[in-house]
């Protein structure tokens, strides 16, 4: 009798074990599917420009393994927004209005952020290649 | 023929109050809130910037935020712009490393120097080629 509980309480618990290596797995899985599940600072700077900028191409690069910061990190970032909302506006405007959009990412995460914006038509007559921001420093100040 | 060289002028005030910023961004035509100092950037974008006014060969006042907290957020504030390095020529707010090396890459920075009294020395460097040539 004893002999069998203790077999059916090891049976349990690698049972357990397993129910949870495999929930683990599936959420990575459903992770992965969405895309954001360990990736919260991009997806929300991705949500923010698209509802912000409408759009017609985005992408969002964390460059944080370029720098000294921990693996992982969501603390660098280029983005290459192309908008028809951008057209008529100066650089420096464009860069304001994506700043302005990503306001809380950059007061709280975010440290540096690298912006392309481009109209339609400036990106059809472009390269559509993004240069890779300049290599860090060691700079990381805090 | 000589060729003039200027070297970047550095100024390093470690007491910089955020109230002092108006008078800092006038205080040459040209003025930078880098990380580091020009001779040794700690930043990749700030060593973008010193590398494209070194080609242009522009004499300016650089200020390093990493020496002076205060400073670091204060010029964010000022400028109302979230990342360093930033720029003002002529006391006017121009933008940081992405916009510097677009104006660099499609001839503006030449023009905005020219509109303070800075000749671009790639501008001179461009003249002598053209005159070996002839």
């Amino acid at each position: 009798m004893f002999k069998q509980l203790m077999i059916f309480s090891i049976e349990k618990e690698s049972y357990l074990r397993a129910c949870g290596h495999l929930r683990k797995k599936m959420n990575s899985l459903v992770g992965q599917a969405n895309g954001d599940n360990n990736k919260p600072v991009e997806s929300s700077i991705r949500s923010k420009l698209e509802e912000g900028l409408e759009p017609n191409f985005i992408q969002v690069v964390n460059e944080s393994y370029m720098h000294n910061v921990p693996k992982g990190s969501e603390t660098h970032f280029k983005v290459v927004v192309v908008s028809e909302k951008f057209a008529g506006q100066p650089l420096i405007k464009r860069h304001r209005m994506v700043n302005e959009l990503l306001r809380n990412e950059l007061q709280t995460s975010v440290h540096a952020l690298s912006i392309v914006a481009k109209t339609p038509e400036q990106w059809q007559e472009s390269s559509k290649l993004v240069e890779p921001s300049p290599a860090c420093r060691g700079g990381f100040g805090k | 023929m000589f060729r003039t060289i200027r070297f970047a002028s550095l100024v390093r005030n470690f007491a910089t109050k955020p109230e002092e910023i108006g008078n800092l961004v006038k205080g040459n035509k040209v003025v930078v809130f880098m990380k580091g100092v020009p001779e040794e950037p700690r930043c990749g974008f700030s060593n973008a910037v010193v590398q494209i006014l070194r080609m242009h060969g522009v004499q300016y006042n650089a200020h390093d935020v990493l020496a002076d907290e205060e400073l670091r957020q204060g010029i964010k504030e000022f400028s109302n712009w979230p990342t360093i390095p930033q720029v003002y020529i002529n006391g006017e707010f121009v933008g940081g490393c992405d916009i510097m090396l677009q104006m660099h890459q499609n001839g503006e920075l030449i023009e905005e120097l020219k509109k303070v009294g800075i000749n671009s020395l790639l501008l001179e460097t461009a003249k002598e080629a053209d005159n070996t040539k002839k």
